[in-house]
């Protein structure tokens, strides 16, 4: 079923910079993003780190030209999302069948839990304009006429694997022949909502988080945006300047285990990297890079590693979690790492696992923890993982 | 290849769940809301679990196993949602807690039912359906982007039974908030009466339909999906459909029956009736919001009259505004609009 997509433009905001080459800097220089909550109103300050992006929303609105009262989610997909248009520097966009495919989690809900103090008092209370466009779609509408999409937009929103299945989704529309471009990614800003609700999971690290280390305790969120240009074979011959690389695999299964926790072989997550080797006709021998999951919480990176392990075992390739850099974005996380992904396959560089100690026990592997550069990496898989048992593998390739 | 609707199963404010009647027995409401009609959940879902889940889960879980019982399907391939709301009544639920209580003592049950992808990870669980599993969240096209990518998945040949469904809770703060927003009545209605007085705004609904679609032919298929497109924000809505229907390599008379999603808010309908007398004139048009009330993924209601329509040969009286000629519909054609944004066009047709 149709030719190759090819990977035209990315861009990417996180709690580690506003642009792509402000996230090169950060790696190399290992500088995580989580500090201190100073934007959210909570209970909470002092005691969760957070990688909060650090520009406010009143400078966000600046930066990008949208109305003061804009939700934050839609204030970082649009810096990210134009990033990777400018970026991918197509001639003739006004020409071609294009869309726009973004996923988040919870809308505008930084908003919305500021409407409901005052409406829960009084339901005739609670400013509307706060309100009025919370749901997830809402936010990708705001986005795709910013950037003048006209002929397709949707929102996918499967937890923590969401933008991972939005870049997916978004190929697979080039593939089929519906459209010629696509934007693809996620978005997500932090709120008391998700930061509560996790908390109630009792999978927030109070420190610093430790991805795939025995000792870690959980999860730091944060917040985010990623977008990759998606093209077609066709579109790709007529830009000026060559493709990062292109989309070769891809599977989304389910593990069906639980409404939140992963079973304890990684079934789901199993099946979702063989799922796109198949796709991509690679052997794990093939992959050069994985960008973990690799959330930090117990459960998360025990299951993952089981699976990795029945899947990559007795040779695994160099494999990190760049949440230990971004904090998890949750809808964004898919996204933003794709980005990532992408990059290392351009510059040849892995990404270091911070504040890696020791080993898991029941894994016969460690994560990488240097920054890596001048490497010969030809595929990279990403893992994107989340409750409801949504489990996707995306592998990208040189061109 | 072609697209077959094997089974479809809906629950909503009407008598359509495991129902023999079609559509003639129709339940009156008179007020600014239509709320779906509870089945006897047990018979799909376990007891213990009842307790714990709210009306989406519940009605799109039953639903969804219903529809395979249909299909005599037990194991999809592949399973795709459209919500654009999500589960209200959790997300209402925890966020109340949260300010009620200051942050402190949550419990988690209702933030882990309150992802928007809850049903379809629901109805996976039960089934452990390991397959491509995916939810969709775009407004008044969140079902249709379901129904796209399920399409595709049978082209791509990665499975060849895909379970698609819409659904929708209304409570009583999205209901006030929305009410507050003028998309319903300040006053009551009948339901009866919703698309022949003339006011603003419509009445609040809810529902739930799954269907199994399928690229196998059978005798004991519904129907069969044409395509399904969407537009933004055209301000040729006429000259979309017609392009539409030109793709498809058909004219306005070669359709037997329109579907549309007048809801009795003046503005919204005024579209409908321009239609009517121009590119649908010499159609039979019908009806349908006034029997599930209005709400984003409404089409996923429209589709299983639609299939209905088909399957029986026959056109319940409660749906027809325009009757041109009493052909047996074989060729079925939904329009939908969401605030004038959003439209959605889906062709049903006989196998």
């Amino acid at each position: 079923m149709g030719s190759s997509v090819y990977i035209a433009g990315v861009g990417v905001i996180s709690g580690i910079g506003n642009n792509v080459e402000e996230h090169l800097r950060a790696f190399e220089q290992e500088e995580a993003g989580m500090g201190d909550i100073t934007m959210l109103n909570t209970i909470h300050k002092g005691e969760l780190p957070v990688a909060e992006v650090k520009l406010s929303n009143k400078e966000l609105v600046a930066m990008t030209g949208l109305p003061p009262n804009t939700s934050r989610t839609a204030l970082l997909s649009l810096v990210a999302a134009r990033e990777a248009l400018n970026d991918s520097e197509i001639a003739n966009f006004e020409s071609l069948r294009t869309g726009f495919v973004s996923a988040n989690t919870v809308g505008g809900m930084d908003k919305s839990e500021d409407f409901f103090v005052d409406f829960l008092a009084d339901n005739n209370k609670g400013k509307l304009r706060n309100v009025f466009d919370h749901e997830c779609g809402s936010k990708t509408e705001i986005v795709a006429d910013q950037l003048g999409i006209s002929d397709y937009m949707t929102t996918i929103s499967t937890a923590c694997s969401s933008s991972a299945n939005a870049i997916f989704y978004g190929a697979r529309l080039i593939k089929n022949d519906l459209l010629d471009v696509v934007i693809a990614g996620g978005t997500d800003a932090l709120t008391k909502f998700t930061l509560n609700g996790f908390n109630t999971l009792m999978i927030l690290d109070k420190q610093f988080c430790k991805p795939f280390d025995e000792h870690r305790e959980g999860l730091n969120l944060g917040e985010g945006a990623g977008y990759l240009v998606l093209v077609s074979e066709k579109v790709a011959q007529t830009l000026s300047k060559p493709v990062y690389c292109k989309l070769s695999g891809y599977n989304n299964s389910n593990d069906a285990y639980h409404q939140t926790a992963s079973s304890p072989d990684g079934t789901g997550s199993y099946l979702a990297m063989k799922g796109a080797l198949e796709k991509s006709g690679l052997k794990p021998a093939d992959i050069d890079y994985i960008n973990l999951h690799g959330t930090g919480t117990p459960n998360n990176d025990s299951a993952e590693g089981t699976a990795v392990k029945r899947l990559f075992n007795p040779n695994y390739p160099p494999m990190s979690s760049t949440k230990s850099y971004t904090g998890h974005t949750l809808g964004a996380s898919g996204g933003i790492e794709a980005v990532f992904s992408v990059l290392a396959i351009k510059h040849g560089i892995i990404y270091p696992n911070l504040r890696f100690e020791t080993q898991m026990n029941d894994l016969p592997f460690a994560p990488e923890t240097k920054f890596l550069r001048g490497q010969q990496i030809n595929h990279v898989m990403s893992n994107s993982f989340g409750f409801g048992g949504n489990c996707t593998s995306l592998i990208f390739s040189r061109a | 290849m072609k697209t077959y609707i094997r089974s479809a199963s809906c629950i909503s404010p009407q008598k359509t769940f495991r129902s023999e009647d079609f559509l003639t027995d129709i339940i009156e409401y008179t007020g600014t809301r239509l709320n779906t009609i509870e089945p006897d959940y047990k018979e799909f879902i376990d007891p213990k679990l009842i307790r714990r889940m709210s009306n989406v889960i519940k009605m799109g879980v039953a639903s969804a196993k219903d529809c395979l019982n249909q299909a005599g399907v037990e194991m999809p391939g592949a399973i795709v949602t459209g919500t654009a709301l999500g589960c209200l009544e959790d997300t209402v639920g925890f966020m109340t807690r949260m300010v009620e209580q200051n942050e402190e003592l949550l419990p988690p049950t209702a933030f882990i039912q309150s992802t928007h992808n809850t049903v379809a990870a629901q109805v996976a669980l039960m089934l452990k359906c390991h397959g491509y599993n995916n939810t969709f969240v775009h407004k008044g096209i969140s079902f249709e982007s379901a129904l796209i990518d399920a399409i595709m998945l049978l082209r791509e040949q990665e499975a060849d039974k895909i379970l698609v469904g819409g659904t929708e809770e209304m409570v009583d703060t999205s209901f006030k908030i929305l009410t507050r927003l003028g998309l319903y009545r300040r006053q009551p209605t009948s339901n009866l009466e919703l698309l022949s007085t003339e006011a603003k705004g419509s009445m609040g609904g809810e529902g739930a339909a799954f269907f199994l679609l399928s690229n196998k032919a059978s005798e004991d298929n519904l129907a069969a999906l044409g395509a399904v497109k969407t537009l933004y924000n055209t301000n040729d809505i006429e000259a979309g459909i017609a392009k539409f229907l030109a793709e498809n390599n058909l004219k306005p008379e070669d359709i037997d029956l329109v579907i549309t999603g007048k809801n009795g808010d003046l503005k919204n309908d005024a579209v409908y009736k321009q239609l009517n007398s121009s590119i649908f004139k010499n159609n039979n048009i019908a009806n349908y919001k006034h029997l599930c009330g209005e709400y984003s993924t409404s089409s996923s209601f429209a589709l299983w009259l639609a299939a209905n329509v088909i399957k029986r040969g026959i056109t319940p009286q409660t749906v027809i505004e325009k009757q041109i000629n009493d052909k047996t519909p074989k060729m079925v054609l939904i329009y939908n609009h969401y605030l004038h944004k959003y439209h959605s066009l889906m062709l049903v047709s006989a196998i």
